[in-house]
């Protein structure tokens, strides 16, 4: 009897529990779902077939492990841009500038993947990572301050300077860094050296787990310490976390140092693990792709995981679709915006799926002129 | 700008300078610099002087779509995709036809359906608005991306129209009064906007939900429709900068072409507190420090182009924090409304 009851209660709360996963994951799942349906009928519209079109794309991102390989390398810079992003909307703040941040991070730890000789392996690595990452807080600290003490608006200076980012990294790779040999004219830095370079682990990149690493931290940092308390409190409201006697100017440029730092760390692994060395181009889009990344994972940390390895996978079998199937590889791009238009509107998502959840995207940014 | 806290003893004229004293300042001293180097090098001052309008109307376009939404209470971050959704279809619209006018139309017409997306985000769905306009900015940035084929040609953009003995006034005629079409409507629509906000019952109307939206829905004004309204009409306005890219500047599309001048403009519009004039004499500004870059590149200057290209990014970001704390913001400005 008592066996009997033990096992309907495990029932109902196992129960429960896929019923609680279902309302939390129903919505980006349909989500996703709208955004390829009418992914395809642009695609039909534009004359390609939409079958093959997607066919190829699943073949070029899962099909193989090599594409799963694939998939997952492009997936780890987007889950520390997805991270970076999500971090700052949990303090209320949007970071646009994850993009630029990440830029310095690639260029940062190039340079000392090349300009720091005779270290071992793993050490050179690590360093060359932290090096990148800093340089991505360092960034994020300008428009972290200014929003703290002037008020201007994150959204406006982070934007600004990854222009400035851009033109900056540009001047360096094509000025006094720039790679000069065999008579290479293109901008670029040298190439790192074999011992910053982080390993694959068959064809799973080593960068990956570090990813998941972050992810786990990042979790661990909101939920569990005093400061993931503080910076959940400044975002739900500025006001009340003065009265309650916390320091929101501070905590305001913590975050965006936290959020520039993973933002610089995705830059440092794209570099030290994919592409090699700093070359202007080479991930441009990876910091705006954190913002559809950050909120389909409905800013959970453990959300971004599933979320950076579908845009992962999209940018992996974008190449085969375009081979394959002969469809620019923008119809990427559109099919992201897609999946963000409809999970941040989510009431027509839940009213299409009759979803009574009411959780929306649990994001609350401030206007211009609030604190 | 509200009257109620003024001191009878304070007229509005004096009203007037103390809340632009900087601005005038500043005006004084460019116009004082301008005059000087006119006498040194009259040919280049014109030429600085014409580029700083052109490079200022999609900033003050921009800044109009900007402020229409959210002098009544909706923030609008989407300019950016609004204007490269503009220029795209208005740059299409004269591959395929050819007729200039109708392709602006199309432009325009193109902005105010985005327009439209971001007021059903933000009014009916109220999305973080802040998040409405990225998504607007993406979803243009991946759909202008797809449908772009390299190679589109079209018949030609454009021609200034000089309006006879009003262009040849030295230093600022050539500048002012020769101008292409859409430069012209600039001017016009500053003006018109103007007079919209501030002498019509729908500007009044249009501020008073940018303010107090519940007062105004309880004297009867229909919140919705009025944010409504006013997000389209900005999205059109943004349209206008697209085509005044494609159609008139440059003649023809490029991916991402916008590079981030709605964004600009939004600095613009809080540089220029919110009205229509100042966001003018702010777009000159931002105009006046863009053609100095340009004169620079071609100048035999040591300085690597890509600090010189930085300068208005650079500049926005000065201005923001040096100005935001002290605007008078719209109270309900990105406050979805929710009816009781």
């Amino acid at each position: 009897m008592d066996d009997q009851q033990n096992s309907d209660k495990n029932n109902t709360s196992a129960k429960d529990r896929l019923s609680a996963l279902w309302q939390v994951v129903s919505v980006p799942v349909a989500a996703v779902l709208l955004a390829l349906l009418i992914g395809a009928v642009i695609l039909a519209v534009s004359g390609a077939n939409p079958i093959e079109a997607y066919a190829a794309l699943l073949e070029g991102s899962f099909g193989s492990m090599a594409a799963f390989g694939r998939t997952l390398s492009k997936a780890t810079p987007l889950i520390f841009s997805g991270l970076a992003v999500a971090f700052a909307f949990k303090a209320g703040l949007f970071n646009i500038g994850a993009q630029g941040q990440l830029l310095f991070g690639a260029l940062a730890s190039a340079v000392a993947g090349f300009a720091i000789t005779g270290l071992p392996p793993f050490l050179h690595t690590t360093l060359s990572l932290l090096i990148g990452a800093t340089a991505g807080a360092l960034f994020a600290y300008i428009p972290g301050a200014l929003k703290a003490y002037t008020g201007a608006h994150e959204v406006i200076t982070t934007i600004m300077l990854n222009y400035v980012a851009i033109n900056i990294t540009d001047y360096i790779t094509d000025g006094p860094l720039k790679d000069t040999a065999n008579g290479n004219i293109v901008a670029r830095t040298p190439e790192i050296l074999d011992s910053a370079k982080i390993p694959y682990l068959g064809e799973i990149p080593a960068g990956f787990l570090l990813a998941i690493l972050a992810v786990v931290v990042v979790w661990w940092i909101l939920q569990r310490t005093t400061l993931g308390y503080e910076i959940r409190t400044v975002g739900l409201s500025p006001h009340a976390a003065k009265y309650a006697g916390m320091r929101v100017p501070f905590t305001i440029i913590l975050t965006m140092v936290i959020s520039g730092f993973l933002a610089g760390m995705g830059g440092a692994v794209e570099t030290l693990g994919i592409v090699g060395r700093y070359q202007p181009g080479f991930n441009v889009g990876l910091g705006f792709d954190g913002i559809t990344i950050a909120l389909l994972g409905k800013t959970s940390p453990f959300g971004i995981i599933p979320a950076a390895i579908l845009i992962g996978a999209m940018k992996a079998g974008a190449s085969t679709m375009q081979f394959e199937a002969g469809v620019a590889k923008e119809i990427t791009d559109v099919i992201q915006a897609l999946i963000l238009f409809f999970v941040t509107a989510d009431m027509i998502v839940r009213k299409l799926i009759r979803s009574k959840t009411e959780n929306g995207t649990g994001v609350t940014l401030s206007g211009w002129g609030q604190e | 700008m509200e009257n109620t806290n003024t001191l009878p003893t304070v007229t509005p004229q004096q009203l007037f300078f103390k809340r632009w004293t900087t601005t005038i300042m500043v005006a004084l001293g460019i116009i004082a610099i301008t005059i000087w180097q006119y006498m040194l090098d009259p040919q280049a001052t014109e030429a600085v002087l014409a580029s700083t309008v052109r490079s200022s109307t999609p900033l003050v376009l921009g800044a109009l779509c900007g402020l229409m939404g959210e002098r009544s209470g909706v923030i609008n971050i989407g300019i950016e995709g609004q204007m490269l959704m503009g220029a795209f279809i208005g740059f299409l619209a004269n591959v395929w036809t050819g007729n200039l006018l109708f392709s602006v139309f199309a432009a325009v017409f193109s902005g105010a359906i985005m327009g439209l997306l971001l007021a059903y985000m933000s009014v009916t769905l109220k999305m973080d608005q802040i998040i409405g306009g990225t998504v607007i900015n993406i979803l243009a940035l991946g759909l202008t991306g797809y449908f772009y084929q390299v190679g589109l040609t079209t018949d030609g953009k454009m021609q200034s129209i000089s309006l006879g003995f009003l262009a040849d006034i030295p230093i600022i005629g050539p500048a002012l009064f020769n101008n292409p079409p859409i430069t012209y409507a600039t001017f016009v629509l500053v003006f018109l906007i103007h007079y919209i906000l501030f002498h019509t019952k729908w500007g009044l109307r249009s501020r008073s939900v940018g303010e107090h939206p519940r007062a105004a829905d309880t004297l009867g004004v229909n919140v919705f429709k009025v944010r409504y309204i006013n997000v389209i009409a900005g999205g059109a306005i943004a349209g206008l900068a697209g085509a005044f890219l494609t159609l008139e500047a440059v003649g023809s599309f490029e991916r991402a072409m916008t590079n981030g001048r709605g964004f600009v403009a939004l600095a613009v519009m809080i540089f220029g507190k919110f009205t229509p004039f100042g966001a003018w004499g702010a777009a000159l500004l931002f105009g006046f420090a863009n053609a100095i870059q340009t004169q620079l590149q071609f100048a035999d200057i040591q300085v690597p182009h890509q600090f010189i290209g930085m300068f208005p990014y650079i500049l926005t970001i000065i201005v923001l924090s040096g100005f935001v704390g002290r605007t008078h913001i719209p109270a309900a400005d990105g406050v979805p409304y929710e009816k009781e």
